[in-house]
């Protein structure tokens, strides 16, 4: 796995020196949050062929986690991360149970659905500040000593998140447990007839990508320092879809490039085409869907093959 | 007179309310069900569709002072057309792959269109009045029924009754069920498939176009109207099945009413109850109340 090897490389070294080329620091922080968010729904979509159509609440229930425990019970921005991922794990588990009951087309309906079911307790309950949204929340002192003001500090402590996240869903992918996992989307009845226990593999996906979903969603909070709505909203868990299919559905590394590409294309579009954004969205998603369906990653690994190929004959 | 505490008026109002809200949900959900049999694909831009057919009542008073009646001829055909070329252009070449990019195609256009109404209409709602013939109320004793309400769900029931009937007992219907049982076989024996699947396309979009405009008079025509109620109308078709279309219309309307009852004793709840009774019924049930185990 030559190949991986120096992705994981170019990944390292371009996430290590990208404050200093004089990127926006928030920017670059948002986007890895995006890239670790879609890197989690790609796990479930690319390697266990799983379409959650609601993973915009696990991202948005974590940030609401941590905003309200460092913000209204002082915990330090660790714990607070921690705290958020457990919610969000134990939200996974609990959406995750009922979806898997049904398969395919149903179960993107029902992530779907209960997603927008969480949406609206948000909208309604005290801690979210509904509409406001929650506002200043500090990011504290990482371990009582990194103060975490400083816009340097903040970057490698995602950095650093983003990397283990990464790491956690290489090495999930490429276990035992992973490979089971791609014999369920390959044939889920074949892998049931093997002996696997297709319930619980799905289960475990599930809620370990809600659970980096939250990860990610925690830190974008902890980094901008406010959450609203729009994090839990559908349009939210579109996104995190489009990230995925941009970069490439079940490749390891596509995920990153569609999170940085789309928020890279909102950032850019959002002041000069104002609504437009959400039009030239929806058709990035029609012309993935119907031409470009491997992504930018799927597209480009392709390529390598056939030029390989061709060398070699 | 109260039920549990609640005045009656008050009850059998929400009652109706509900009912209404309910009809928008079968004949959405009808709809979706008819597409899917066919096509196999989940219309994600159901919902955008439908509010486009609220627009096209809200233009046609505005622009060409096109009334009401005119508009619920108008608007099945304009979007109807509209999705048969959506059918044409884009959907024919993602029919043999899997059904989750269909979801995929259809919510990147529900974006679109609602991203364009948006533009042009921002997202505040428009009025829309009630047609002169059905204004008013009847006092039927019990209740002061407003004409309009009681006509949206009169209407919606011969519409979903009339697709019932067509399906289940015409010529027409029966090529239809042939095609989602095996539309391989139906083309060897002539029927022009394709085209078949083209019409329903547009015939299922046409439904979700006679709800906009039943539902214009009586909500805020709003761009968000549709990403609005298709997810509750997901939730209606995840509990009752696609398999049956009598469930559908059941389904429909029954999670309308307690919707509406949940406004009168729990209003917080008003907006989850769906979504709770849905998970219910995959706790239970988890091929939903009509649909077939598969």
């Amino acid at each position: 796995m030559n190949k991986t090897r120096i992705g994981f490389a170019l990944l390292l070294v371009l996430g290590l020196i990208a404050p200093y080329t004089g990127a926006y620091p928030i920017f670059l922080m948002k986007a890895l949050c995006f890239a670790l968010f879609a890197c989690a729904f790609n796990l479930l979509l690319g390697f266990t062929g799983l379409l959650s159509f609601g993973h915009a609440a696990f991202f948005g229930t974590a940030g609401y986690a941590l905003g309200y425990s460092v913000k209204a019970w002082g915990f330090a921005p660790e714990f607070g991360i921690l705290f958020a991922v457990a919610v969000s794990s134990l939200l996974g588990w609990a959406i995750g149970s009922l979806a898997i009951r049904r398969q395919g087309i149903y179960f993107a309906m029902i992530t779907l659905a209960l997603a927008q079911m969480v949406y609206f307790i948000c909208l309604q309950a005290k801690f979210t500040g509904a509409e406001d949204g929650l506002q200043g929340v500090p990011r504290g002192n990482l371990f009582g000593i990194i103060d975490l003001g400083s816009d340097i500090a903040m970057y490698y402590l995602v950095f650093a998140i983003f990397m283990i996240g990464f790491l956690l869903i290489y090495r999930t992918v490429h276990s035992p447990f992973g490979q089971v996992l791609k014999a369920i989307r390959e044939n889920e009845a074949r892998a049931l007839s093997l002996g696997y226990d297709v319930d619980k593999h799905k289960l475990l996906a599930f809620v370990i990508s809600a659970g980096l979903a939250g990860l990610a969603g925690a830190t974008k909070t902890l980094v901008l320092g406010f959450e609203t709505l729009t994090d839990v909203n559908w349009p939210q868990s579109g996104e995190v879809v489009l990230m995925t299919l941009i970069g490439g559905i079940g490749t390891i590394f596509g995920p990153v490039v569609g999170g940085f590409f789309v928020v890279t294309l909102e950032n850019e579009l959002a002041d000069k085409v104002g609504s437009w954004v959400q039009v030239i969205m929806g058709a990035i998603f029609v012309i993935c869907v119907l031409a470009f369906r491997r992504g930018i990653v799927g597209e480009l690994t392709a390529l390598f093959n056939r030029r390989k190929d061709a060398g070699a004959e | 007179m109260e039920i549990f505490g609640v005045p009656i008026q008050a009850f059998l109002g929400q009652l109706l309310l509900g009912l209404v809200n309910g009809s928008f949900y079968a004949v959405l959900s009808l709809g979706l069900a008819v597409i899917f049999g066919l096509l196999n694909i989940i219309n994600f831009s159901h919902g955008a569709l439908y509010m486009m057919g609220a627009y096209i009542a809200f233009l046609a008073l505005d622009l060409l002072g096109l009334g009401f009646w005119w508009s619920l001829l108008l608007a099945p055909l304009i979007v109807g057309g509209f999705g048969m070329i959506i059918e044409r252009l884009l959907m024919r070449w993602i029919h043999k792959l899997d059904h989750l990019y269909g979801l995929l195609l259809t919510f990147g256009l529900a974006l679109i269109i609602e991203g364009v109404y948006r533009y042009f209409f921002g997202v505040s709602g428009q009025p829309y009045p009630v047609p002169d013939a059905l204004r008013g109320a009847t006092n039927l004793g019990f209740m002061i029924l407003p004409n309009y309400r009681g006509f949206v769900v009169a209407a919606s029931l011969v519409i979903c009754l009339g697709t019932w009937y067509v399906i289940e007992r015409t010529r027409l219907g029966a090529y239809l069920r042939a095609g989602t049982e095996n539309p391989l076989l139906l083309q060897a024996f002539g029927v022009n498939v394709p085209l078949m699947v083209t019409l329903t396309y547009g015939f299922g979009v046409g439904l979700a176009a006679i709800g906009g405009v039943l539902a214009a008079p009586v909500i805020q025509i709003n761009p968000l109207m549709g990403s609005n109620i298709i997810i509750v109308v997901f939730a209606v078709v995840v509990i009752g099945g696609m398999g049956s279309i009598l469930g559908s219309i059941v389904t429909g309307l029954g999670l309308g009413v307690i919707e509406g009852l949940a406004k009168v004793y729990y209003p917080e709840a008003s907006a989850t109850v769906v979504f709770v009774i849905m998970a219910i019924v995959l706790l239970v049930r988890p091929a939903g109340l009509f649909g077939k185990e598969r």
